[in-house]
């Protein structure tokens, strides 16, 4: 099954050195429609006025958090099936287990490297 | 019914027993009162305690300047990314490696960001709860309850799973 690396990519994180780190590194695997927000309610807005095909998003943020996000993402009707990876410096199995009892795509343990996010996101796409 | 006084033999229990947690209380309130000498001598201006301000702003410094640094390393590797394009293909696979090492090394800016955010609450707490024992006022302030949240990490070597334990989660 081939990947569209057209659609849009949102990358939500509080610190911006990180978005803009997963944005470059999400460029160099020829994703270049990306965009970013900095916490939940920010990210849930742009999800509601636009037409992403993945979320890409960190756990520990104000005031709504990643998991919190996640959430919202799976109660909304238009969004529920849309893939999220959670990006996170959250490593505890019950983090994992809740992220994953929520409806999470994929989980990756920060710091990563460039070839665990390009395998997680094409494992994602490919059963979306 | 008429109270009756115990025998000889209980009474004689129950005058050690009193006595020994007389002797407790005793010792119990010699703590205490002690305990409140120490916070009454606590002043403002003590050094150790004048410093717990000035260490949370260091620390705030630290990840702002690390922050802005980062930022000034990504606006290289952008530079460096325009430049790999023009190149033939062997240096620009080089450069292309070399850059995206660069980008994951710089996402230690965010985990210690957070790591240094950590220590910054918990040395407003101390700074809170010196301030309300100082006050006479009895701390109400709830602990927050970190593992009721979810909001631990990062974790420490040891302290979380691995990337391939999670996959193992995910298969």
């Amino acid at each position: 099954m081939t990947i569209d690396r057209n659609m849009k990519v949102l990358v939500v994180d509080d610190y911006k050195t990180m978005t803009r780190i997963i944005r470059n590194l999400l460029k160099q695997i020829e994703f270049n429609e990306t965009d970013e927000a900095s916490d939940g309610h920010e990210a849930l807005a742009k999800l509601r006025a636009g037409n992403f095909g993945l979320v890409i998003s960190d756990w520990n943020m104000q005031p709504m958090t990643g998991l919190d996000l996640l959430k919202e993402v799976r109660a909304d009707a238009r969004l529920k099936h849309l893939p999220f990876i959670m990006v996170t410096a959250e490593s505890k199995t019950e983090n994992v287990v809740a992220a994953k009892q929520a409806g999470v795509s994929n989980y990756i343990v920060k710091p990563f490297n460039a070839e665990t996010l390009r395998d997680k996101i094409e494992k994602v796409l490919v059963h979306a | 019914m008429p109270d009756q006084a115990p025998p000889v033999a209980i009474r004689g229990d129950l005058d050690t027993t009193v006595q020994s947690l007389m002797s407790e209380l005793d010792a119990l309130s010699r703590i205490i009162a002690d305990a409140r000498q120490e916070v009454a001598a606590l002043r403002a201006d003590d050094s150790d305690v004048a410093d717990i301000p000035g260490a949370t702003d260091e620390l705030a410094a630290i990840v702002s300047h690390t922050a802005q640094a980062t930022h000034e390393i990504l606006d290289s590797c952008e530079a460096l990314e325009t430049v790999a394009a023009r190149v033939g293909d062997v240096d620009a696979d080089v450069l292309q490696h070399a850059i995206t090492r660069i980008y994951e090394a710089c996402s230690f800016q965010d985990i210690t960001g957070q790591r240094i955010a950590k220590v910054v609450a918990a040395l407003q707490a101390v700074e809170r709860r010196i301030a309300r024992a100082r006050q006479g006022i009895p701390d109400r302030i709830p602990a927050i309850a970190a593992a009721a949240t979810l909001l631990n990490g990062p974790q420490l070597p040891g302290n979380g799973i691995s990337q391939s334990a999670i996959d193992a989660l995910f298969d």
